[in-house]
């Protein structure tokens, strides 16, 4: 039987790697930590009355993983022995795909999904357009988007959004395959 | 003045809450699998903004009425929607031209919001216009591909453009509400508004081989004061049913 010593106070580089073992609810493949989900640890206050702040953030609004995911957080720290644990959402600055993680990335992409290229900047629309009134364009093909089966570039977008609002639905010329594409955000 | 912000957080909540109501009602429905996936995944977007601004209308209040209150338990004359997001579905091209109606306006509305005095609002407004950007890209291109499409979908698009254009004139009329928050900094000036999004709809119309209506026709008004057409109590007693019949029902 796996016993664990609780300890009052774990160090935080501890419960960072608690964390890192919560796999995203839709996700299973990658962890909150390499979404970029978890935003900062602390303790507060010292001794018994020690509280973990755990701050996460949403991916999308609406993402119904969220609330799944803060049951996660909490259950992680209490199962390890922790009692004080505090979880705060914050929503500003907005999560981007640009804090996901190397490993993160390859882990998604050993999953079937076509990882996030480039930064999430390029994906607005220039106010500059606006002003002229140009029309908003579907975006390009994200440059050096290969298949996640068989490595092909001749890859054509079937839908903007996919299976969930971070993903796109792509299909590949070559193999066939359709695959999901974790939209750059 | 906390009323003055209330009823604004009223509006941008309940656009996005009666708007995101409608586009669940094709969910089973649309005309192809991806079509499907696409309106309930910008339903989906919509929802959580809605939350987002819903419960911070809540705070703001001060009664500890809490998000799901705001939806489940207003009556029409209380929700201060827009009167074209209220509109039925009707066929894919009316539901189309809606949604790109809406999503041009709220990018532009959101992109102001970020710079706003009030830092809650500006968070949202800076969360929320990434997830719009996705919309109106979306919605811009079909409006493109269907109105310069077959004379069938060109004729179904000219149709729901003429017929929707009566409700985009609210859209850019400020009342008192907008004029308070205006001042304060919260809020925008929506009249400033109209010019970029005439600019933006003439050149995506055009390219979509539909005509523009007159940006001078006579318009609709009173959603954002509580004054709605017949259509948003049918859709507010499908979507508030379990919250009537067994008050306080949980998950």
């Amino acid at each position: 039987m796996n016993t664990v010593t609780p300890v009052a106070t774990p160090s935080i580089e501890q419960i960072w790697s608690w964390l890192a073992e919560v796999e995203d609810p839709e996700i299973p493949a990658i962890s909150i930590v390499d979404l970029g989900i978890v935003r900062d640890v602390q303790w507060l206050g010292s001794g018994d009355a020690a509280e973990c702040l755990v701050t996460i953030t949403p991916t999308y609004s609406g993402c119904p993983a969220t609330a799944v995911i803060a049951r996660s957080v909490v259950g992680a720290l209490t199962s390890r022995g922790m009692s004080h644990v505090r979880l705060e959402t914050r929503i500003a600055p907005p999560w981007t795909t640009d804090w996901m993680s190397e490993d993160g990335r390859r882990k998604l992409h050993d999953y079937g999904i076509a990882p996030p290229l480039g930064l999430a900047a390029t994906q607005s629309i220039a106010p500059s357009d606006i002003g002229r009134g140009v029309r908003p364009a579907m975006q390009a093909q994200p440059s050096g988007l290969a298949c996640p089966q068989c490595g092909s570039t001749q890859v054509r977008l079937t839908s903007q959004f996919g299976s969930t609002p971070c993903k796109a639905l792509y299909v590949c010329e070559t193999c066939k395959e359709p695959f999901d594409y974790f939209k750059c955000h | 003045m906390i009323d003055d912000k209330f009823d604004y957080l009223l509006r941008l909540g309940d656009n996005a809450l009666v708007l995101s109501q409608r586009l669940t009602e094709w969910v089973g429905k649309g005309p192809a699998l991806e079509e499907d996936m696409a309106l309930a995944n910008t339903a989906l977007d919509l929802i959580g903004q809605a939350r987002l601004w819903l419960g911070y209308a809540g705070e703001v209040e001060g009664l500890g009425r809490t998000e799901n209150q705001l939806a489940f338990l207003r009556d029409a004359h209380d929700f201060r929607n827009l009167l074209l997001v209220e509109q039925p579905n009707g066929g894919y091209a009316d539901t189309l031209v809606r949604q790109y109606f809406f999503d041009s306006w709220h990018h532009l509305l959101l992109d102001e919001l970020t710079r706003s005095a009030d830092p809650r609002i500006a968070g949202i407004a800076e969360k929320a216009i990434k997830e719009v950007t996705y919309h109106l890209r979306r919605s811009a291109d079909l409006v493109v591909r269907l109105g310069d499409g077959t004379d069938e979908s060109h004729r179904r698009m000219q149709a729901a453009v003429d017929d929707l254009w009566i409700y985009t004139g609210e859209m850019f009329q400020p009342d008192a509400v907008d004029e308070v928050l205006e001042a304060q900094g919260v809020a925008t000036d929506v009249a400033a508004l109209r010019e970029p999004w005439l600019a933006q709809v003439r050149h995506t119309l055009a390219e979509a081989t539909l005509t523009m209506p007159s940006p001078e026709a006579w318009m609709q008004k009173g959603g954002k004061q509580g004054r709605h057409g017949e259509h948003l109590g049918f859709l507010l007693a499908e979507m508030q049913f379990l919250q009537r019949a067994y008050p306080g029902a949980q998950w």
